[in-house]
């Protein structure tokens, strides 16, 4: 096992190397920062200066090289916007996504699994086939029409929830959520209902393509002609064999979630870091667009390691053939 | 009667809590982030208009972008180098300190140190003429420059003063944030400030001004136009800046909970072009390269501008929003030309000039643009081309994000070394704010010549030049009589823009929406400021 996560590590190193290559070069190829901070009084000579500043004025891959430098020793530089630490500005607006994405998540799972499986079960049943159409809807309409149209029905026609924003906040070790109060609660409903729209759909898919699957078994066979109670076979046989596929892809769209929970975050003005990043591509800000995407890479890597390590708890099978090897 | 004045000492309490406790807040949904509360961070509008209702300058501006006392209250040229500015007297600062021509004077050397790892702060103002300050008693500063210098008051209302005693030694931005040196002069106190969320302000009791009508203020960022719109239909926020043109009709309406306020903005939206011999982007009908690029010709840059219907665009692109307009700088302005009139849509004309210049067959242009600077840019595009194309030049569009025109239209040409920028595009649309209430700096930047060392045509990428224009406007740059500058710089606009040295279309009119129960009062600079809100009797 350790084995394997050093192995999965050292993968990474690779994968961030090549990442902020690619990024650090193609945002210095869209265009200079300086343009775009510049005030239009600024003349020939300020704008050189500015440039001069940040360092913008030197060839590419020195800039580079003197970021690598950098990073090695920890620092990811300062955003150009912020002039903190480019790391510092994106964990301080870390809570505010993890909480989206971790309701979105749960939201998810909670409403994905019962009915997936309820329409694995009864797959003829005039409620399944309306879960069904439901859920293939809820794959094809896009994020930001969704998140408008919730705003319209809710926020300006019903007026039940907030419109934008995230609600009050309470401080726990250090950290704010707002899912503990109900003004947060409600601002948390629509941007958390948007995110999770379409994962609801795809974990219906899953669920109900593993039950149509695992029903057919032979261990389902046997334990219905044992006589074990259904209630019994479902929790604990057919729930852990279909949960294998429902994991990985739990896992793999948390990730998605966390990354580029942008489009909801921009249109419900939650103060996330997919908003963060969206501003900071719109000024060019290489230090914190490098930034936040090296961290991305980091939560893809650490995720599936989670996930590998829930597929060994959940499989037995993974478990014995790593003894082996 | 113990029992009875308590009583009534109870019942009163009860009756009148409610009018004390009230409180009245404004929430302003702002189109952008605020990046920092530093006032000497950076130069954008978000940024300043949050910041001013904290801090002071010397300068302030009407709601036309002239200059009027701020923390100085009267300033004058005492000769062709110096400028004295009284300051005002019995100010405080927001933790009780008086104000002083020591904090004036900390402004400028903290301007001059640099701000370490700002944007763009505003000390090239300080730079441009190598302005040094003197104090000479408390209550009075003379400023000195290398030259005459006539733009004095208007650069005095581009930063803001900083106290001596809170801003020395801190963190640049960071210690404004968390408002350890937020301590300002300005009406309202500094409360918090959560990035990407709001800002929060408070009124200050103890302001010289004018009480402005709200107790609290607070500044939401909404990104996204259609919740901005929404936030304010929901009640989440009073007042909301840049609504999208397709609305306003909807928000006018009679019966509606809503009222726009409107008013044409210093900001000038143009076409220019570039004069090189050949251009990359304009090729003959036949597709073959243009060998003298045809823009040269002022006959065909008439008919360019002839062939625009600036009345469609106002009234089918920007919603009745825009003012047509021949000039760069807005009416009122100083330096605005009466005589510059707006060109009259005229495709015929158009077409025989075309001809006199030789090109009865026309020729091919691109056209190129931002796609999200400008209210509507991309739409103003694709509506030029047509005018064009119909008119015999045969015009496509390409847009594309700010961050990337803006590169390409300055030194986007491979041609492009450091220090000697060469533009990408031929033919482009543009916009520029006169925001010093006054054309010496529009004419300076958009029609003199690209010099680097006199820090002029800084916006002229085309690298339009004409001798004229030249020396008139280096004269009005250094002819502190208002009375003998004014004639210059109209004089240089007129034999410009009758030169087509660009192609003027509109001012951009700025609207914000807000609930009908108020009024606001915009400005030409496309700040919102909460003293120009109140709550309608």
């Amino acid at each position: 096992m350790s084995q394997f996560i050093l192995r999965r590590l050292i993968e990474s190193v690779f994968v961030v190397l090549v990442m902020t290559l690619i990024v650090f070069f193609g945002v210095s190829v869209i265009g200079n920062p300086a343009d775009i901070f510049a005030a239009q009084e600024c003349d020939q000579k300020c704008l050189a200066d500015l440039k001069a500043r940040f360092g913008l004025d030197r060839p590419l891959w020195e800039q580079y090289f003197l970021f690598l430098g950098n990073a090695l020793r920890g620092e990811l530089g300062n955003s150009f916007q912020h002039g903190l630490p480019a790391l510092q500005v994106i964990l301080q607006r870390a809570p505010a996504t993890l909480e989206l994405a971790f309701a979105a998540v749960l939201l998810s799972v909670v409403i994905g699994v019962p009915l997936g499986m309820w329409a694995g079960l009864k797959p003829e049943a005039l409620s399944s086939r309306l879960i069904m159409a439901i859920s293939t809807i809820g794959f094809s309409v896009p994020t930001f029409w969704v998140g408008l149209i919730l705003i319209m029905v809710f926020a300006l026609w019903l007026g039940w929830l907030p419109a934008i924003g995230r609600g009050q906040t309470v401080t726990i070790l250090g950290i704010e959520l707002s899912i503990l109060t109900w003004n947060g609660l409600a601002h948390l409903a629509l941007p958390t209902f948007t995110l999770a729209i379409a994962n609801i759909a795809l974990i219906i898919r899953l669920t109900r393509a593993g039950m149509r699957e695992v029903m057919f078994t032979d261990y389902v066979k046997f334990a219905r002609a044992k006589g074990v109670a259904w209630s019994r076979i479902l929790m604990t046989h057919v729930l852990k064999n279909i949960m294998i596929p429902v994991v990985t892809v739990i896992g793999m769209e948390f990730g998605g979630t966390i990354a580029f929970a942008v489009v909801t975050e921009t249109i419900f003005s939650w103060p996330g870091m997919g908003k963060l990043l969206i501003d900071a591509i719109e000024v060019l800000d290489r230090p914190l667009i490098v930034a936040y995407l090296i961290l991305v890479v980091l939560i893809f890597v650490v995720i599936n390691l989670i996930v590998d390590i829930i597929y060994s708890i959940l499989d037995p099978r993974v478990r014995l053939r790593a003894a082996q090897t | 009667m113990r029992l009875m004045l308590h009583i009534a000492f109870v019942v009163l309490t009860a009756l009148s809590t409610p009018v004390w406790a009230q409180t009245t807040t404004l929430t302003i949904g702002v189109r952008s982030e605020t990046a920092s509360m530093d006032p000497h961070w950076s130069q954008f509008p978000q940024d300043k208009q949050v910041e001013d209702h904290i801090f002071e300058r010397l300068v302030a501006m009407d709601h036309n972008s002239r200059p009027i006392p701020g923390l100085a209250t009267s300033w004058r040229s005492i000769n062709d180098t110096t400028w004295e500015f009284k300051l005002r007297e019995n100010v405080k600062w927001h933790d009780g300190q008086p104000f002083t021509a020591d904090d004036v004077v900390f402004t400028f050397n903290r301007l001059r140190a640099g701000i370490q790892g700002a944007i763009a702060s505003p000390a090239f103002v300080l730079t441009n003429g190598n302005k040094r300050i003197e104090k000479i008693d408390p209550q009075t500063i003379q400023i000195r420059t290398d030259g005459p210098f006539p733009t004095m008051p208007e650069e005095m209302s581009f930063f803001s003063i900083v106290a001596a005693h809170k801003a020395a030694n801190v963190q640049p931005s960071v210690d404004f944030n968390n408002g350890k040196a937020t301590i300002g002069t300005g009406p309202y106190k500094f409360v918090e400030f959560r990035a990407g969320e709001r800002v929060v302000v408070e009124r200050n009791p103890d302001h010289w001004g004018q009480k402005p009508h709200w107790d609290r203020v607070v500044f939401r960022p909404i990104t996204q136009d259609a919740s901005r719109l929404a936030a304010l239909m929901n009640g989440d926020v009073d007042i909301i800046d840049y609504p999208q043109t397709p609305d306003l009709p909807r928000l006018k309406q009679a019966g509606s909970r809503f009222a726009i306020s409107e008013i044409a903005s210093d900001r000038v939206i143009y076409i220019q072009m570039s004069f090189r011999d050949m251009e990359p982007f304009v090729r003959n009908a036949d597709g073959s390269p243009a060998v003298i690029n045809p823009l040269r010709d002022v006959r065909v840059r008439r008919a360019m501008s002839l062939a625009i219907n600036r009345d469609a665009i106002r009234d089918r692109i920007m919603g009745g929003a825009s003012l047509p307009t021949g000039n760069v700088v807005p009416p009122g302005f100083f330096g605005y030309s009466d005589a510059l009139k707006v060109d009259a849509f005229n495709a015929e004309q158009a077409r025989q000039l075309l001809q006199q210049a030789g090109y009865s067959q026309g020729f091919r242009v691109t056209l190129h643009g931002p796609n999200n600077r400008y209210i509507n840019d991309q739409a103003i595009m694709e509506a030029v081309a047509q005018m064009w194309t119909r008119a015999g030049i045969q015009t496509d569009v390409s847009a594309m994000p700010r961050n990337i025109f803006f590169t390409e239209v300055i030194r986007g040409d491979p041609m492009s070394i450091p220090g000697f920028d060469v533009g990408k595009f031929s033919v482009w649309l543009s916009g520029w704010g006169t925001a010093t209430g006054e054309a010496t700096y529009t004419v300076r930047g958009l029609l003199e010549s690209f010099n680097p060392e006199a820090g002029s045509g800084n916006a002229n990428w085309g690298r339009y030049t004409n001798a004229r224009v030249d020396s008139l406007s280096r004269k009005a740059r250094t002819t502190i009589d208002a009375n003998a500058r004014l004639p210059l710089l109209v004089q240089a606009t007129e034999i410009g823009l009758r030169d087509y040295a660009l192609i003027p279309i509109h001012f951009q009119v700025n609207n914000w929406a807000h609930k009908i129960t108020l009024v606001h009062r915009p400005r030409v600079n496309e700040r919102t400021y909460a003293w120009d809100v109140s709550q309608k009797p």
